[in-house]
C-alpha cells in the first residue's frame, strides 16, 4: 500500500486494519497537504447531500448515477467504471477513502462495488459523514476541480463476493444473514393498503437465514464496534465461523454491504458474498421458497 | 401527460418551475434542486411536535411528513375554489426529498382544490430530474403528489 495505514489501537484488532481510517487520521492527512495523494469519496443515499457540504477536496460517487447501470439492473461495466474513477482523479493505485451517510451504508456499498473491480486500496472512514460533522470538522460546498487521469478498463469479477438468485437457491441450508429490521425479516412490514409500493410482492425471509440487523455492528456514533464486540455477535451468538460460506442480503444490497464489510474486513471471514438482488428480487420472484415469522 | 391522447398541462406555477429546470444542464438542475431544498419553509408552530397531525410519506428514501389544509370548504361548488395550503417536514440530511417538497410547495401551495386535483400524476417527471437524480428517486415525489391529492379528496369530503 502506498499510503500508511491508520494504526489506531481499535483497528489493529481487526483482521484487516488497512481497511478503515479514523476522522483524526484523515484530518491529519489533509492538514499536511495530502502527501499520499489519496482521493476522498462521499457516497450517500441522498444524491444531493454531498452538495450541501462535504469534506474539503472530497468528490461524489452516487450509487444510482455512477455505480448502477442505467438500463439493466446491474452494476456498471468496466468502461463506465474506468470513466467514473478517471474523471475523479483516481488511478488504479490511488488510495481511496470512502465515507457517507447512514452509518456508511452507501460508502460500504461503493467499497463493495470497487472490490468487484478489484480496486486494491479502498478504505472506509469510521463513523462516516455524521462523525466528521459531529466533531465540528470543516465541510465545504466547494466542488474540487478535477484533473482526469487514466483508469484502466477492468472487467468486474463478481463471483467471489457477489451472489445472484440462483446462487442463493443453491446455497439454501448454508449460513445466510438477513440484515434487515426484525419487521422486514418476519414479513410483518410490507402491506400498506392504498399506497404506492416499490417493495416486494411477498414478505418474509429466505428460509434458514438468520436475522442479524446490520446496525448491531455499529455503535451509537456510527463507528464499527470493536472486534471483541463483533465476535460476540457473529461468532459466539450466531455460531458463524471465519471459513463458512456465507451469503448476506437486505432489500437492495446496501445494508448487507455494511455487514459484508464487517465480516470480510473486520472479522477476516474469507468467503462472504453479498446478494444484491436481495429482498426486492427474492420477494418478487415466482416460485422461490419464503419463510415468515420471527425465529 | 397523455391520458388517452390528451396531454394534461401543468398549472402555470409548476410549468414555470419546469421551464427553469429545462433550461439547465443536469449538473445545474441539481443545484437548483438544492436551492428548493434550502428554501423549503419550516413547519408552522401549530404542527411542531405534533407528528400525529402529519402524514408520513414512506416511499421517500428519507422520512418526509406532510400536512394539507383546505380553506373555506363549504358546499361542493365552492369547494373546487377553496385554497390549498401545504406543509412539509424533512430533515436537512435529506436534501433531495426536501427539494422535491420545495418544488411542490412553490408550485402548488395557494392553488385551488380543483387546480391541484387536476395536476397530472406524472408531473414529477417533467422537471428533467430523471438524468440528474435517477428516475427511481423520483418515485418519492410521485408519492408526495399522490398523497397530497388523496388528502385533499378526504378534506373535501368533510
Amino acid at each position: 500500500m502506498s499510503v500508511d495505514i491508520d494504526d489506531n489501537s481499535k483497528f489493529t484488532e481487526y483482521a484487516h486494519p488497512e481497511r478503515v481510517v479514523t476522522t483524526d487520521w484523515l484530518a491529519g492527512q489533509l492538514a499536511t497537504g495530502n502527501p499520499g495523494r489519496i482521493v476522498v469519496i462521499e457516497s450517500d443515499e441522498d444524491v444531493l447531500l454531498y452538495d450541501t457540504g462535504h469534506i474539503p477536496g472530497a468528490v461524489k460517487v452516487d450509487w444510482h448515477l455512477d455505480l448502477n447501470d442505467p438500463v439493466r439492473r446491474d452494476y456498471v461495466n468496466g468502461e463506465r467504471f474506468a470513466q467514473v474513477l478517471g474523471e475523479r482523479g483516481i488511478g488504479r493505485d490511488t488510495t481511496v477513502i470512502i465515507y457517507g451517510d447512514k452509518s456508511n451504508w452507501w460508502a460500504a456499498y461503493a467499497l463493495w462495488v470497487f472490490t468487484l473491480f478489484g480496486h486494491e486500496d479502498v478504505r472506509l472512514l469510521d463513523g462516516g459523514r455524521a462523525k466528521w460533522i459531529a466533531e465540528g470538522r470543516e465541510i465545504t460546498r466547494e466542488v474540487p476541480a478535477q484533473t482526469g487521469v487514466a483508469y484502466p478498463v477492468v472487467q468486474r469479477n463478481d463471483a467471489p463476493i457477489r451472489a445472484f438468485k440462483d446462487d442463493v437457491l443453491a446455497h439454501l441450508g448454508q449460513p445466510m444473514v438477513d440484515v434487515r429490521s426484525p419487521g422486514e425479516y418476519s414479513g410483518e412490514l410490507l402491506h400498506m393498503p392504498d399506497y404506492p409500493q416499490e417493495g416486494a410482492m411477498r414478505g418474509g425471509h429466505v428460509p434458514g437465514a438468520r436475522s442479524v440487523p446490520w446496525a448491531r455492528a455499529a455503535a451509537e456514533d456510527g463507528t464499527f464496534r470493536s472486534r471483541a464486540e463483533l465476535e460476540a455477535i457473529y461468532l459466539t451468538e450466531q455460531g458463524l465461523g471465519p471459513s463458512d460460506d456465507i451469503v448476506a442480503y437486505c432489500r437492495i444490497g446496501e445494508r448487507s454491504s455494511h455487514t459484508w464489510f464487517v465480516l470480510t474486513h473486520l472479522l477476516g471471514f474469507d468467503n462472504v458474498r453479498n446478494y444484491d438482488g436481495s429482498w426486492t428480487e427474492w420477494g418478487n420472484a415466482v416460485g422461490v421458497p419464503v419463510e415468515v415469522g420471527a425465529r | 401527460m397523455t391520458q388517452g391522447d390528451v396531454t394534461v398541462d401543468l398549472p402555470e406555477s409548476l410549468e414555470s418551475i419546469a421551464q427553469d429546470f429545462a433550461a439547465l444542464s443536469a449538473r445545474d438542475r441539481l443545484i437548483l434542486l438544492l436551492d428548493f431544498s434550502d428554501e423549503l419553509p419550516e413547519l408552522p408552530e401549530r404542527y411542531q411536535g405534533h407528528a400525529e397531525l402529519l402524514e408520513r410519506v414512506d416511499e421517500c428514501q428519507s422520512p418526509l411528513f406532510l400536512a394539507v389544509e383546505v380553506d373555506g370548504a363549504q358546499g361542493a361548488a365552492a369547494l373546487q375554489d377553496a385554497t390549498v395550503h401545504l406543509f412539509f417536514q424533512a430533515p436537512p440530511e435529506a436534501p433531495t426529498t426536501r427539494g422535491f417538497a420545495g418544488i411542490l410547495h412553490e408550485g402548488l401551495n395557494g392553488l385551488t382544490v380543483g387546480e391541484v386535483l387536476a395536476v397530472p400524476d406524472d408531473a414529477p417527471y417533467r422537471f428533467g430530474l430523471g438524468d440528474a437524480v435517477s428516475p427511481l428517486r423520483l418515485r418519492g415525489m410521485v408519492a408526495m403528489l399522490s398523497r397530497i391529492k388523496r388528502q385533499i379528496r378526504i378534506r373535501s369530503a368533510d
